[in-house]
């Protein structure tokens, strides 16, 4: 507030003096100074402050992880690749790779298929079109904690609805929680019932935007909607896709809350169940980090490793992508 | 009405002379791009699935343990909530968490808003040298998973002796990529450079153009942006459950796991806790929703 009130107190001395006032050298030199500096000093506060909480952690976790480094101690070794290799060498390591990957293909693969089709039917023209819209997105508003504890609960083996309509349609309870294949499929239905009707929502706006005639036509040939949705849509708005299957991996690959708070009562929330059957590497994470030890280091090498595995996955779904398009 | 056209089509192919009035009807229907019966029944029953969680959710807190237990279960909402309600506020300070969490939820929302439209102004409005590489930067780092960075986070938290406070939650919530992204993206399309001229020769300051032109036109785009970041703060977990230790200094989602994740797990009283968590966020919903719609449709178009 203070900045605005100098220039328009210069302008009244200025009409005062009786004559339009010729600038001096003083002013202009203000006034390039506000044009060049302004910019800059406007975009300043976000690169700071993203450069010292963001980039900055992020960044240090390398250095981090290539020490011997716990809150428990003042020593700090360097050990080069040392926490590395033992990391490397952990079979809970590799589990909770596999049930990170084994998830993040579980929800997204039919999330974002079963959000291609919503999107195809919002293009038309509804009745109650906002109505429909509002209630596709209604499970992105809950939080990830919501919607973890609402679905334990539905998944519970003794009183969970799923285990009732199941056992009501003739088939066995499933004790969701202990399997590893049951408690992926839990996991990934809160996944995927968050994030559906979300990314519904950003393929209708990529869609909206293709020229409708393109449909009339291949009406006119014969094609089905369906065929249209595969054939003209899809590879339409395939940046938007490429996008979404992006943002899903980078998103997926780091789960944490649905398997912590599904693990429920104490330590095998940390775990990710009694024989880490869904622990997942964000929870991995956490355990060693901030559960047991504060081993600083070694968390840092699991942090830093997953960021690799998430650049290397962004990547090839990238190539794999571009792949498609220069084949089709 | 994805099969219809199909089946149609299949017998036709070798005689095209008359045409059904069935396969007319598809045709105008398609023309004037109308769903069938079939499009309502799948969105009905999507509609259905999505709000079928959160409604058992009040079902269920709406009841005592023993109901659970019952035979088909019940799935209607019972008397008991305002019971529950107390137990909830009883075992966790819970109105603490609220507070908490609005507190945060309001900062951050104010500064990325302001921050953003501020950054926003600078890229789309304004000339400066590097402006291309700096905006590509910016959308760059939406993508970076800064979610890893968080043990440097917490040993620089600890440095500054934030640890376990409410500051440690903001500070890292302050500004955020796709705000900037997405202003710059609005500003751009909605200010019309004119009107920074007209305001430059009349002698505003760059900062006085900004508060009085640029501010309220802003203010469309700055109600999504808002609605947006106010869910997404409200909604933040993996953070604040490392950060902060003391069950007067949680958030509401930190305070719902310590619900969640006792030895025994009440589950009446976890999903009240919920209920009571989710509330505030669904009022902001059914006033703001079609704005958070046309943020998130407008972000993936120029995404």
């Amino acid at each position: 507030m203070s900045l605005d009130t100098r220039p328009a107190a210069a302008k009244r001395r200025t009409a005062a003096d009786g004559r339009p006032a010729p600038i001096g050298p003083w002013r202009h030199r203000l006034y390039r100074l506000d044009l060049k500096a302004s910019p800059f000093l406007y975009i300043a506060p976000f690169f700071a402050l993203f450069a010292a909480f963001g980039l900055f952690p992020l960044a240090f976790t390398a250095w981090v992880s290539m020490h011997d480094w716990s809150l428990l101690s003042d020593e700090r070794a360097f050990v080069g690749v040392e926490n590395y290799t033992a990391l490397l060498s952990d079979p809970y390591f590799w589990n909770a790779l596999a049930n990170t990957v084994s998830i993040l293909a579980l929800s997204t693969a039919p999330q974002l298929l079963a959000a291609l089709l919503l999107a195809h039917l919002l293009t038309m023209r509804l009745r109650g079109q906002t109505f429909f819209r509002m209630g596709m997105l209604l499970p992105n508003v809950a939080s990830v904690v919501a919607v973890a504890v609402i679905f334990s609960q539905l998944f519970g083996r003794d009183f969970g609805l799923v285990n009732w309509v199941l056992e009501s349609l003739g088939a066995g309870r499933i004790d969701w929680q202990t399997g590893r294949a049951s408690s992926h499929v839990a996991i990934a239905v809160m996944v995927a019932w968050k994030w559906t009707g979300y990314n519904a929502l950003i393929y209708l706006a990529a869609m909206q935007a293709v020229p409708r005639e393109i449909y009339e036509s291949a009406h006119l040939d014969g094609a089905s909607r369906l065929q249209q949705l595969f054939r003209i849509t899809v590879p339409m708005i395939r940046p938007t896709i490429v996008f979404t299957v992006i943002v899903s991996t980078i998103y997926g690959l780091q789960i944490f809350a649905e398997p912590q708070l599904f693990g429920g009562a104490g330590p095998n929330g940390v775990t990710g169940g009694s024989s880490r059957q869904f622990q997942t590497l964000t929870l991995y994470l956490y355990e060693h980090a901030f559960n047991r030890g504060f081993e600083f280091g070694y968390a840092s090498a699991v942090a830093w490793t997953m960021f690799a595995v998430i650049v290397l996955v962004a990547l090839l779904n990238y190539l794999f992508i571009r792949r498609i398009r220069s084949a089709s | 009405m994805t099969t219809a056209p199909t089946a149609e089509a299949a017998p036709q192919r070798p005689r095209p002379a008359p045409v059904s009035a069935r396969k007319r009807r598809a045709y105008l229907r398609l023309m004037r791009n109308r769903p069938g019966r079939l499009a309502y029944l799948t969105l009905v029953a999507v509609l259905f699935f999505s709000a079928f969680p959160l409604y058992y959710s009040v079902v269920v807190a709406s009841r005592d343990n023993s109901a659970l237990g019952q035979i088909p279960p019940p799935l209607l909402p019972g008397a008991n909530l305002v019971a529950n309600v107390e137990r909830v506020f009883t075992t966790v300070p819970f109105d603490a968490a609220l507070i908490n969490s609005v507190t945060v939820s309001v900062a951050i929302t104010a500064s990325v808003v302001f921050f953003s439209t501020l950054a926003g102004f600078a890229f789309a409005k304004l000339r400066f040298t590097a402006a291309r590489v700096l905006l590509v930067a910016v959308v760059a780092t939406m993508m970076v998973p800064v979610q890893l960075g968080v043990i440097p986070l917490y040993m620089l938290m600890i440095e500054l002796e934030w640890t376990d406070t409410l500051w440690a939650v903001i500070a890292p919530g302050l500004v955020n990529a796709f705000g900037v992204f997405f202003m710059t993206q609005y500003l751009r399309g909605a200010l019309p450079g004119e009107l920074i001229e007209a305001a430059r020769v009349d002698g505003a300051s760059t900062f006085r153009i900004f508060w009085q032109v640029v501010m309220p036109a802003a203010r469309p785009a700055a109600v999504v942006l808002g609605v947006l970041t106010f869910l997404t703060a409200w909604n933040d977990y993996f953070w604040p459950l490392i950060v902060l230790s003391s069950p007067e200094h949680y958030t509401v989602q930190v305070a719902l796991s310590t619900l969640a994740g006792g030895y025994v797990t009440d589950q009446s009283l976890v999903l009240t806790g919920t209920v009571l968590a989710t509330l505030p966020l669904l009022a902001v919903f059914a006033l703001l929703g079609k704005y958070m719609i046309s943020g998130i449709m407008q972000g993936a178009v120029k995404g």
